[in-house]
């Protein structure tokens, strides 16, 4: 952040009366704050605070872990948690260090923003009184046109050109610092992105299993885990709703998978009705929101009828376990099972629940855990039958996708017997009533948000790259053409001709100077020569004649 | 194919033992290295003369060469030895990458294995352009071909996958865009990390110290000139890694529904972003010592090493693409 200046900086006056002491502490930490050290350190702190975000689980990221990590080391995690190393990115203390090289930031660009706006406004400084001083020197024949002709070949080459008497000025590369200040300027514009995304945000998962009895409408409710940003309301969701009509999956003879096609009806006052097809890295785009496919599954589709006849039907999704079989697990759950038709009254104690694992290709032999293929070469069904009272009334909130193992402790809930089935197969229980495996529908992950921060965020990510881009390749640097004075102590060695005499001055580290610094003399010794032949050589005329160790 | 390709990895990296045993024969024998460099830069090589005249500075006084003249021709030979066969380990590299592209039906960067080899590819060709417009810098092969003979065994003889599909979540457009953008910054990274050690190592040297790792750099280039091309190299593949981090955010923001999330391949790009611009900002500040900043291109590289290999082994996240289990 700091530039290399040659300027000294002008002495500060004596302060006449004694400065308040808390406006000096304040000025003094301001200072340190806005110093390039700090900012160093700052950056270095950043980089060290954000290595626990990926070494533990984060909240944000995968809950489940957390859990597992709390349970795993029960007396390591609370303290950890205390700390906020599960949430890392939003921590007190990673926010901090960002805020602070934020502020850093800016104390920073802003005074410089100032100066630089000044400096594009003002002409190039005087030409210093010794160029033999400056890093880049030379001696050249002065051309006919004198410094006329100087100030045209370098506007020609796009310098910034003042001429003052027998004197030019030239400045160049106005380019690094304007791109500096850009990529700074846009760094800030990101993090405002990101704030905007966060406040004005919302997100939410979701699994839609194909048919019309499972269509989704976007409210807050039917999602079972959604993100609103603090500016947002369940009322501002977009209005509209999702049926999966068919979800195609191709997967490779090993199982990996190849390829992957969600078709969903769109419905709803926000959106048109419409069809519409989506996949993995080719999103559904709404106009408030967007629609990403993150996995998919199967859900079977299980009919109980009950010792009374009664039957009902559950297709709840069985979550894959992350294996490439796509073996899932799940539980039906019937908690209005076995009412009994002529009193019409519940028995909590004689609801029936089945957990399982659905293996879409079982092996040929035991046991039936793993799926070998993720399409239906053989479906088995391996189901465990409960009775009792499933908890579901207690109001507790559960996950609908695992029975309630309290229950299960208490003795509440009771194993009744496991089955295999296959498709179309019925297993009768020992109070009469029967199971049916009557098939499956795919279910989808989805995961449906609305980020309005993410255009601010691309656009200041384009200024940013180009801002650094100008940023590390300009060069600011500085020439001076003087007409020699005819002083003969000045010791020209040709008398008689006039001479000119010039100063290069690279402001910042800048290797190839030398070079072009070389090559600048060339043209300007060579202008009226170059005027008539219209295509200059300099190019490739002797580089190293002038050349200083620069490089 | 497919066999093919892997052969020819073997190859280049029996070259690369080649041309690192002849760099490091140059290396003993580079006694009088000195006289012949300074009094002939620009009949190093071809192409030489581009940069010739930066960078030499003068072995230590302290030092008198032995026999000059017949060490340093044989010094000379096996240097030049050492340079054509990293050109040939890197043709045959760039072979084995083609025919396991064509084998694969893709572009080779689909897991770990492909991903190394093409860095590391990136790697040597950069090397050979610095080599062409720098000869002086010839020594600093050693190390280069080390790291080559490292980084392609390992990737052959660890990380090695047979020839797969992509996964649907890596067919997309933006793979070649992100995945050919990050090879191209790890290459130049990897690169750079070269003269930043060398640097460190010979500024050590020059100001004196004697002891054991110091020592090696004896021989090696002047300070000022490996610093200068740290920088150059850092300085043009930051923003080419900037690009491919904002590329990926771009197809993360269509794949995964979001642009940033802190994955752990994320975290710790972001890690390595942030040490690399606090090179180049503490490289652009005059008050900090150039090895102080040095340092910290040092451990950027070593966060690009991490994310390479600790997230693709320790952590698991949505960038596992990585072919190990």
């Amino acid at each position: 952040m700091t530039v290399v200046d040659d300027r000294p900086e002008t002495v500060a006056p004596a302060p006449r009366r004694r400065p308040n002491r808390l406006l000096a502490l304040l000025r003094n930490s301001w200072r340190q704050l806005t110093s390039m050290r700090t900012a160093l350190i700052l950056l270095f702190l950043l980089a060290v605070a954000a290595i626990p975000g990926s070494v533990l689980p984060q909240r944000g990221i995968s809950p489940e872990k957390v859990n597992k990590y709390f349970t795993d080391h029960p007396d390591w995690a609370p303290r950890l948690d205390r700390i906020g190393a599960f949430e890392v990115f939003g921590s007190v203390w990673f926010s901090a260090i960002y805020l602070l090289l934020f502020t850093s930031l800016i104390g920073c660009i802003t005074p410089r923003l100032r100066d630089h706006v000044r400096s594009l406004r003002s002409r190039p400084p005087v030409a210093p009184k010794q160029l033999a001083r400056l890093p880049q020197h030379a001696v050249l024949p002065a051309p006919a046109g004198g410094v006329a002709a100087v100030a045209d070949v370098l506007r020609k080459r796009r310098w910034r050109v003042e001429v003052r008497g027998d004197e030019v000025s030239a400045e160049k590369g106005y380019l690094k610092e304007t791109g500096n200040l850009l990529f700074h300027t846009s760094l800030i514009a990101v993090l405002i992105g990101v704030a905007l995304g966060s406040w004005y945000g919302w997100s939410g998962n979701r699994l839609l299993v194909a048919g019309a009895d499972n269509a989704f409408c976007n409210t807050r409710q039917q999602y079972a885990e959604a993100k609103l940003g603090p500016r947002v309301d369940s009322a501002d969701l977009p209005r509209f709703c999702l049926r999966l009509d068919d979800f195609q999956a191709r997967f490779l003879p090993s199982g990996q998978p190849e390829s992957f096609n969600a078709r969903v009806t769109v419905d709803g006052p926000d959106e048109p009705t419409r069809s519409a097809d989506f996949s993995v890295n080719s999103p559904l785009r709404l106009a408030d929101a967007s629609v990403h496919l993150l996995g998919h599954g199967y859900a079977p589709v299980i009919r109980y009828t009950d010792r009374f006849g009664n039957s009902q039907v559950s297709d709840e999704p069985f979550l894959a376990t992350g294996d490439r079989g796509l073996t899932g697990e799940g539980v039906a759950q019937f908690p209005d099972a076995n009412v009994d038709p002529a009193t019409g009254r519940r028995a909590p104690d004689q609801q029936v629940a089945f957990s399982g694992i659905y293996l879409p290709t079982a092996p040929q032999q035991g046991p039936f855990v793993r799926s070998e293929y993720p399409t239906e070469r053989n479906p088995v069904l391996n189901l465990v039958a409960y009775r009792g009272n499933l908890g579901l009334d207690a109001g507790i909130p559960g996950s609908v996708y695992q029975l309630d193992q309290r229950q299960v402790r208490n003795g509440k809930v009771k194993e009744i017997g496991s089955k295999l089935l296959r498709k179309g197969e019925t297993w009768t229980l020992d109070d009469g009533s029967t199971v049916q495996f009557l098939g499956t529908e795919r279910y989808v992950t989805l995961s449906i948000r609305h980020d309005p921060g993410s255009m601010p965020l691309l656009l200041s990510c384009g200024t940013l790259l180009v801002g650094l881009m100008g940023s590390l390749f300009g060069r600011r640097r500085r020439v001076f053409f003087r007409v020699a004075s005819t002083d003969p102590g000045n010791g020209s060695p040709t008398g008689g001709s006039s001479l000119m005499e010039a100063g290069g001055l690279p402001r910042t580290d800048y290797p190839g100077f030398a070079d072009e610094f070389a090559q600048l003399v060339t043209a300007v010794s060579g202008a009226d020569r170059a005027a008539e032949r219209a295509g200059t050589d300099a190019d490739s005329s002797d580089r190293a004649g002038v050349r200083e160790g620069t490089e | 194919m497919s066999a093919l390709s892997d052969n020819l990895v073997t190859f280049a990296i029996l070259t690369y033992l080649i041309a690192m045993i002849s760099h490091a024969v140059e290396y003993a024998l580079g006694n009088a290295r000195t006289r012949v460099a300074v009094a002939s830069p620009a009949r190093e090589l071809v192409g030489a003369g581009v940069g010739a005249g930066g960078g030499v500075i003068p072995e230590p006084p302290a030092y008198v060469p032995p026999s000059p003249d017949a060490s340093a021709r044989r010094a000379r030979i096996a240097g030049l030895v050492a340079v054509g066969a990293t050109a040939l380990a890197a043709v045959l590299h760039l072979a084995a990458l083609v025919t396991r592209g064509l084998a694969a039906d893709r572009m080779p960067w689909g897991n770990m294995y492909e991903f190394v080899l093409t860095v590391t590819f990136i790697g040597v060709t950069a090397w050979l352009v610095v080599l062409w417009k720098r000869p002086m810098l010839r020594k600093l092969g050693l190390f280069l071909t080390l790291v080559m003979v490292l980084l392609v065994a390992t990737a052959e003889l660890v990380l090695y996958v047979p020839i797969v599909p992509l996964v649907p979540a890596l067919n997309s457009y933006w793979f070649v865009i992100h995945v050919s953008t990050i090879v191209f910054a790890s290459g130049i990274f990897l690169v750079g990390a070269v003269p930043a050690v060398g640097f460190l190592m010979r500024n050590g040297y020059e100001q004196g110290k004697r002891s054991f790792p110091y020592t090696l750099a004896k021989r090696l280039p002047g300070a000022v000139g490996l610093e200068r091309l740290t920088f150059a190299l850092h300085a043009f593949a930051f923003p080419v890694f900037t690009f491919a981090v904002i590329a990926g955010a771009i197809w993360a923001e269509a794949a995964w529904g979001r642009p940033w999330g802190w994955d752990p391949k994320e975290t710790w790009a972001f890690i390595s972003w942030v040490v690399y611009a606090g090179y180049l900002h503490a490289r652009a500040t005059p008050s900090v010592k150039r090895n102080v900043a040095t340092w910290l291109a040092v451990l950027g590289f070593l966060t690009m090493l991490m994310n390479l290999f600790g997230v693709n082994i320790f952590f698991t996240g949505l960038h596992s693409y990585g072919g190990l289990s």
